[in-house]
């Protein structure tokens, strides 16, 4: 067990370090002379490339090369996607894919 | 009134959070909990760092036998966190007008958090946009120190087995990307982090590819800059739409 002095200092390390990686883009890429160009351009086309990276990130540490090949989560995913396209209700989506997932991963698939 | 109508819409808004967070915050507090650390650590755990992933990496450092160095520690968390330089790309100007509440979005800007930001493309008019990011921000970690807290003080006792509701998150996810292939002009930029996220998962492992596979995708997207301007598909507009209302 470390101590409690340890504790804090690792806790404190941990803090500040995720505030700098939140923060590093407003300290570099904002001069006087307002948002360069190029990293407005990137604002505006990033967010559609970084949502489709975080569902990849989702399933990070899902074995797809073996049984059941990840087919919870891909059939989850699909049947959140479904559930959206047809009812547009982002709450039904959400609930019905989690539900879907708890029931496919451990019951179908357990 | 105004103060009541922004609340209750930027809550509207963060719902799928709350569930999202209780749950994957009840899961950290649960792991701390076995760790021997009590909810007075998960509180103050989750207003400083507040971090998902990077919690549960905090876990085994706090646990680590002998002690884990302090460099060790800020590595590590720039390793797991370094997804996070890209997310403020998209709000410096926003953020900047909101004064000391855009330092609080700074240091509030979780995966979740960001993802909802993104999504508010159409926060009604008689609405102010700045107080809706605000609540949302807060309000989103409020639910995760809930979450963190419960999960240390009552985690273990609660006999239902939640293995699964972090799935949530995912589902999310899943629900704002739809949402933005609805809205934006070009489906490139969305194609391309995929394609890239998945050929980095694949080359560089679970660990550490979501950094490159950000950074792979921005360079890619910065070498298209010239196709993206010439066919007016950047998005550009809508942008400075959005500036216009703010002015």
């Amino acid at each position: 067990m470390i101590t409690t002095l340890k504790a804090i200092e690792i806790i404190a390390v941990v803090a500040v370090v995720t505030f700098f990686t939140r923060g590093a883009p407003f300290v570099f890429f904002s001069g006087k002379n307002g948002v360069a160009k190029i990293v407005r351009y990137l604002g505006n086309v990033l967010p559609s490339a970084i949502i489709t990276a975080l569902i990849v990130f989702c399933v990070k540490d899902v074995t797809f090369t073996e049984s059941p090949y990840g087919a919870p989560y891909l059939a989850a995913i699909a049947i959140t996607a479904l559930l959206h396209i047809l009812f547009k209700k982002t709450l039904v989506s959400i609930l019905g894919g989690t539900v879907a997932f708890m029931l496919l991963s451990r019951v179908i698939f357990a | 009134m105004k103060t009541r109508s922004n609340l209750r819409y930027s809550f509207k808004q963060t719902v799928p959070v709350l569930f999202g967070y209780l749950c994957l915050g009840g899961a950290f507090g649960i792991m701390l909990a076995d760790k021997g650390y009590s909810f007075v650590w998960a509180f103050f755990i989750a207003l400083t760092c507040y971090s998902g992933s990077m919690q549960f990496v905090l876990v085994s450092l706090l646990s680590a036998n002998p002690p884990v160095t302090l460099i060790y520690t800020a590595v590590m968390t720039l390793i797991v966190n370094s997804r996070h330089i890209f997310y403020g790309l998209s709000f410096i100007q926003r953020f900047k007008e909101m004064g000391i509440r855009g330092l609080y979005m700074i240091f509030s800007l979780t995966d979740e958090t960001y993802s909802l930001l993104c999504a508010q493309t159409s926060i009604p008019s008689n609405l102010d946009e700045r107080s809706v990011f605000f609540n949302i921000a807060w309000l989103n970690q409020l639910y995760w120190i809930c979450g963190c807290v419960i999960g240390t003080l009552i985690g273990t006792l609660i006999p239902f087995d939640f293995t699964g509701v972090d799935f949530t998150m995912t589902a999310l996810f899943v629900v704002i990307f739809i949402e933005q292939w609805k809205t934006v002009k070009s489906h490139i930029p969305a194609m391309t982090g995929l394609v890239v996220a998945v050929l980095c998962l694949i080359c560089i492992g679970s660990d550490n590819f979501m950094f490159f596979a950000l950074a792979f995708t921005s360079l890619i997207l910065v070498l298209m800059r010239s196709y993206f301007e010439k066919n007016g598909k950047t998005g550009e507009k809508a942008e400075e739409d959005c500036n216009d209302n703010n002015a």
